[in-house]
């Protein structure tokens, strides 16, 4: 084997030995929700073993789990949506046109993308509290649209940017409208950004955890706050939770696999472009 | 800047936007410093709270709670974030060289930055578990004796960084790599034809060139420590004692199993205060809506 090839064995090797480490993790959690409670409290761990679909059936048809599915599917697509449509908005005003309190938005919109949801989490209990937004799955809603529109906002600023600007001018002297130049011509061409960031703010939305276990009751619950009760109330049933588990990730899982290429352009769009 | 037609109608773009943060982080900001300052348990109605004045701050400083969670804190960040530089930038450096297939793994490593913190926690809480985990059956097999990772005061801060690092390693991976790969490439063969080897290009041209991708990516990994939450949540909830209590669990602690809504808020202050003294960092370092020089 001459240099080269070795280099590039090692090299594969390496990828290989870093992917199944990445992988392994949740490998390990989809094949512990197909097991049945015998192969779960066997003292060696099983690699081949007939799948069961037991667990899956114990929790989509008991204890209110389809319930919660669905406060995640509305809430997620629901606050999605419409922090795409505003974000935007306000994204294309700040790259293309000067207002009074610009340089306050851009900063301000920085600046809170930063700030620790646990900071958050006091004060949103106590309004939502007093706004009778608590329990709702609305109260919820507007919260993850508020906490995504900053990096929706300079994320589709970034995408506005590289339109050429004589497209719009050429645009508003055959007479369109602002909100026509925006749909017309600056909304076709943006929808890679749209993709990257509809990817991002769905899964935060899906994901959340401390927000969804303070402003949820037992009809409005997510799924996240739905497993981690179960994980508390009646001691570990593993099958079952990791079962919950596995539904949970098969969106962010799905999205992985067809939209990588959005993802790492999302992840690295602050800090290589700079 | 040349698009300025109708006054009025820009506002009508930046407005529903604005209105929302405003609403929804802003004022609950402000609401955070002005609950700072009252004495106000879970429970009983906005009235009746009493103020404190700065009560709440005097007090946190001989807290030995909070400071307790702060040097766990401080601890935590400080592993997570040099282990993953380290692995993910080598790492980066290692695999530069575009390889067939390269898309498929580089899928796969994203994977563990996707998927929600709570499953993170629940899929190492398994693995760590001290008799049904794996991780204490192959450690048996190679002959160590099973491990109490998360019962135990000293292994359990630890368990939570393996996990933060199988987490967030990729990410520093993914953002180095694209640093790298944007490097212009003649660059680096000019030092190679200039007789560097691997070691004198990589420290001496290419690790130089994308510092400010590194600086960028060490401040962002600074700043996510402190919100670091969910996990530690399902994985120890803060225990054994206090040796996983990050400041950000602490926070919700104090305000929903102690009830105490003010005292909650002055140490989020705190916090805050941290966070928006990093973010200032990066902003001066990479404003990403900064103007662009003509």
């Amino acid at each position: 084997m001459n240099r080269d090839s070795a280099r590039i064995f090692g090299h594969y090797s390496l990828v290989v030995v870093l992917a199944m480490i990445c992988v392994g993790p949740i490998y390990v959690m989809i094949m512990t929700s197909l097991k049945d409670e015998v192969l779960m409290f066997s003292k060696t761990p099983v690699w081949f073993f007939f799948p069961t679909l037991s667990n899956y059936h114990d929790v989509l048809f008991g204890e209110n789990f389809l319930r919660y599915l669905i406060n995640s599917i509305v809430i997620g697509l629901g606050s999605t949506i419409v922090c795409l449509a505003l974000g935007g908005l306000a994204a294309y005003a700040i790259a293309r046109k000067e207002f009074f309190g610009r340089g306050f938005f851009i900063y301000a919109t920085l600046l809170i993308r930063m700030v620790p949801p646990a900071v958050m989490a006091v004060p949103i209990f106590a309004l939502w509290g007093m706004w009778e937004l608590d329990q709702e799955r609305m109260g919820l809603s507007f919260f993850y649209i508020a906490m995504n529109l900053p990096f929706t906002v300079w994320l589709l600023y970034s995408f506005v940017q590289q339109i050429p600007v004589e497209l719009e001018e050429a645009a508003i002297v055959d007479g369109a409208t602002q909100f026509q130049v925006f749909y017309k011509v600056i909304f076709p061409l943006m929808k890679s950004g749209y993709a990257v960031a509809a990817i991002f703010t769905f899964r935060i939305a899906w994901n959340e955890f401390l927000l969804a276990l303070i402003l949820t009751d037992r009809y409005s619950r997510t799924m996240p706050v739905a497993i981690s009760l179960f994980l508390t109330d009646e001691g570990v049933e593993w099958g079952r939770i990791m079962a919950m588990g596995s539904l949970l990730v098969i969106p962010p899982l799905v999205l992985t696999f067809f939209a990588a290429r959005h993802i790492i352009q999302g992840l690295t769009a602050g800090a290589v472009k700079g | 800047m040349a698009l300025k037609k109708s006054f009025l109608g820009t506002y009508m773009f930046v407005v529903p936007a604005g209105f929302i943060m405003a609403l929804g982080l802003l004022y609950p900001l402000v609401m955070a410093f002005q609950l700072s300052f009252f004495d106000w348990g879970m429970g009983t109605p906005w009235e009746s709270r009493e103020s404190m004045g700065v009560g709440w701050f005097v007090y946190m400083l001989s807290d030995k709670a909070v400071w307790e969670s702060f040097w766990v804190t401080l601890r935590f960040g400080f592993w997570v974030v040099s282990i993953e530089m380290i692995i993910g930038t080598l790492l980066a450096l290692l695999l530069e060289k575009p390889i067939r297939g390269a898309s498929i793994f580089r899928t796969m490593f994203i994977l563990p930055l996707m998927i929600s913190p709570v499953v993170v926690g629940l899929i190492w809480r398994y693995l760590f578990d001290a008799r049904a985990g794996m991780i204490n059956y192959y450690l048996g097999v190679i002959g160590i004796k099973p491990v109490l990772w998360l019962a135990s005061p000293e292994m359990a801060l630890t368990s939570l960084i393996i996990s933060d690092i199988w987490q967030w390693t990729p990410f520093i991976f993914i953002i180095v790599l694209a640093g790298l790969q944007a490097l212009p490439s003649e660059v680096v063969e000019a030092s190679r034809i200039d007789g560097a080897n691997w070691w004198q290009s990589t420290l001496l041209v290419k690790l130089p060139m994308i510092k400010t991708v590194l600086l960028i990516a060490l401040l962002m990994r600074i700043i996510d420590v402190y919100k670091v939450v969910e996990v530690v949540f399902i994985l120890t909830f803060g225990g054994p004692g206090r040796s996983t209590e990050l400041l950000a669990l602490h926070i919700y602690k104090t305000a929903f199993t102690a009830q105490q809504l003010g005292y909650a808020s002055a140490i989020s202050i705190l916090l805050l205060a941290i966070v928006t003294l990093l973010s200032i960092l990066v902003l001066a370092f990479a404003n990403p809506m900064k103007e662009q020089k003509e």
